[in-house]
């Protein structure tokens, strides 16, 4: 059986082109059992990429019509389609896909999205014998990748460093109060996050109100006037400042008497302003910790290089899964030659037996079955060598020509070929 | 089930072969498990697993060591200072492994084994691991001391804990942008459970000092026993702080840490001086 992978990806493609090619999931299960007539066929489909998975038995048309199935995607963008697809078969297309699932492959070194993409892809896709194997596989190294090495484990945004720091400090997130100073664009995307780990946003504060109003409306949560701030900072667990405040808008002054009550109670402030909208003595308070944008962006960057440096590990923990993946894609191969050499001896077996009915008709019904099994054991003793070495030759890549031998030897599928 | 008389028949030759065929393999898991919590810092997958197994291994091998001297005793076979030890290092790593099997929990490990690896050797140099007749001082004492040392196991571990939230809270406090690349228990879920063993072991305090003074007699209060009474005295006002007045992070930890010191500093001068 043979594998085609062809796609386009952020590696070569710019996002116009690639956007002109990525579907939904609905539209790439439908698109893959379109292409699914005489072949197994998935299609992965992500904002950094789109794949075209076949597979067949000897099919030497593979390739050009996962490429057709992609530039007929591109809606009259083809001819700049072309240059950037790559294609890939059977081994390093094994590769690819582990990689991919591992997150070896993408922008971010072993971001998590990824892997729920490709099991989503396979669980639509149109799959056979050797597909299943292939996706089966990759989610296994994938989720091997991030348990083995710690690829998957720090943040690798502002907000999910945000996030992540707040975790650190209190763990589970669930119901924590979570008080936004100031209505702007990244204040809302770390609140998002924080409320995807459970937090609750329990006060958006502004120095505009109706701007403060929109975003709290948004979030379910209560507008308030930054003279409200104090109040609200003594009940909460996190504070994400995000204003345009020439000065620090938290001072130290300010909140110290809500601080001390707290008696080390954890308080994380997280501040996304530039300038800086919380007092840096605030950290100097027992439970109090400062976070700015700098602090998050060392955090991020640190992160990433840790990344880096466990995707070396996990590239070597998928090479083994794809050399696995070959050595059982090329037992392929000779699994034909070893049924029709088994199916050959037990055909003689019976018929020797049948030939001996005369004689072992006179033995009584146990002493006929002792034979019946001494005679299997036999041909399945004498035939258990040559499996075991045609499987292993597969492996080595002799496989095709040990399956010949066999063939020739025993002369296996003869008897339907004109003599 | 054999009476006294029929263990006494059996050959004290093979319970005490036993006991070294068990110290050893023990003492060498325990070494092996400080050794890669060390290396927890470069390789954290790796070091972290053969650290849990070496605990676990240890733990198996130390709990067999414990029952052979149990069947082998006629009385209370952890009744020396060494004996006591070895039942201490039991309780340590017991109390640990509640929570060391969690990858979070491995720097709690890289304080906790060491010192439980150092401590069994300790026990064994003082004959602490072999298999003796034991002290005949009756029930009473047995649960003295097993609860005793159950407390003070508890508050080894708990100590840890506090240990460990200094360090972390240390960590957020100077914004290390490395903070990820180890994965430690958050603070808040540290300081809940040093909590929790520090009131679990302030019952167990307040059991074994009440089945002390039930065997204590007239005119025998003594240092250790003063000692003792000091350390219940410092841990419930440390929980009754936290209760009370909702006491918790630095200051929490700190005081932990404390109580803790005063355990590894006055009682093994006290307790294990029998």
């Amino acid at each position: 059986m043979n594998l085609a992978l062809v796609g386009v990806s952020h590696h070569r493609a710019p996002l116009e082109l690639r956007e002109r090619v990525a579907v939904d999931i609905d539209a790439a299960a439908s698109l893959a059992h379109t292409l699914a007539e005489g072949c197994e066929a998935v299609v992965l489909s992500t904002c950094n990429r789109t794949e075209v998975y076949l597979a067949a038995n000897d099919d030497p048309t593979l390739e050009s019509r996962a490429a057709d199935a992609l530039v007929d995607l591109a809606r009259g963008r083809g001819e700049d389609l072309a240059p950037v697809l790559y294609r890939l078969s059977d081994e390093s297309a094994a590769l690819h896909l582990f990689r991919v699932a591992a997150g070896l492959d993408s922008l971010v070194p072993g971001e998590g999205e990824i892997l729920g993409q490709v099991r989503t892809a396979f669980e639509r896709g149109s799959t056979g014998p050797l597909l299943d194997r292939l996706f089966r596989q990759a989610l296994h190294a994938g989720r091997r990748a991030r348990v083995e090495t710690a690829i998957g484990e720090s943040p690798s945004s502002v907000p999910a460093a945000a996030s992540a720091l707040a975790q650190q400090v209190f763990g589970d997130l669930a119901g924590r109060a979570v008080v936004l100073v100031g209505a702007g664009r990244m204040s809302e995307l770390t609140a998002r996050n924080l409320t995807s780990r459970g937090a609750r946003i329990v006060v958006v504060a502004n120095r505009t109100r109706e701007h403060g109003e929109d975003l709290a409306r948004r979030l379910g949560s209560r507008p308030a006037g930054l003279d409200e701030l104090a109040e609200a900072i003594g009940s909460s667990d996190i504070v994400v400042s995000s204003t345009s405040a020439p000065g620090f808008v938290l001072r130290q002054d300010e909140l110290a008497g809500s601080l001390r009550r707290r008696r080390g109670r954890p308080l994380l402030f997280i501040d996304l302003a530039v300038p800086r909208d919380v007092d840096p003595e605030l950290a100097a308070f027992d439970g109090s910790f400062v976070y700015d944008i700098d602090d998050l962006e060392a955090v991020v960057e640190a992160s990433l290089a840790g990344r880096r440096a466990e995707a070396t590990r996990a590239e070597r923990l998928v090479a083994a899964e794809a050399d696995r993946f070959r050595e059982w894609q090329a037992s392929l191969a000779v699994v034909p030659a070893i049924a029709s050499l088994r199916a050959r001896a037990e055909e003689i077996r019976s018929a020797e037996l049948a030939k001996a009915e005369g004689r072992l008709a006179q033995l009584a019904d146990g002493e006929r079955r002792v034979v019946e099994a001494v005679t299997a054991q036999i041909v399945n003793k004498l035939l258990h060598l040559p499996t075991v070495r045609m499987k292993e030759a597969a492996a080595a890549a002799d496989g095709v020509f040990y399956a010949q031998v066999v063939r020739h030897l025993f002369g296996l599928g003869e008897d339907e070929q004109p003599r | 089930m054999s009476s006294p008389s029929s263990r006494d028949a059996e050959s004290p030759v093979v319970t005490t072969v036993m006991a070294e065929l068990l110290v050893w393999p023990a003492l060498l898991a325990y070494g092996e498990a400080a050794v890669a919590y060390a290396g927890v810092l470069r390789a954290p997958v790796v070091s972290g697993r053969l650290a849990i197994w070496g605990v676990r291994v240890g733990w198996v091998t130390q709990t067999a060591l414990l029952l052979v001297q149990a069947l082998r005793a006629n009385g209370f076979p952890w009744g020396t200072w060494a004996g006591a030890l070895d039942l201490f290092v039991w309780l340590v790593v017991t109390a640990f492994l509640l929570w060391g099997c969690n990858a979070r929990y491995r720097l709690v490990g890289l304080l906790v084994m060491p010192v439980a690896a150092v401590l069994l050797v300790a026990s064994w140099a003082g004959g602490g691991t072999e298999s003796g007749e034991g002290v005949h001082s009756g029930v009473l004492l047995g649960l003295h001391v097993g609860l005793m040392l159950a407390a003070l196991a508890g508050l080894t571990v708990a100590g840890g804990m506090a240990a460990l939230y200094l360090w972390e809270e240390r960590r957020l406090k100077q914004r290390d942008s490395r903070l990820f690349r180890l994965r430690v228990p958050p603070l808040e879920t540290l300081d809940r459970l040093a909590a929790r063993v520090a009131t679990a072991s302030l019952v167990l305090l307040t059991a074994g000092i009440v089945f002390g003074l039930a065997r204590l007699q007239r005119g025998r209060f003594d240092a250790a026993m003063a000692i003792t009474l000091a350390l219940w005295v410092a841990l419930a006002a440390l929980l009754a702080l936290r209760h009370e007045s909702r006491l918790q992070g630095r200051r929490a930890a700190a005081l932990q840490v404390g109580v803790a010191l005063l355990v590894a500093v006055v009682l093994p001068i006290t307790h294990f001086a029998s």
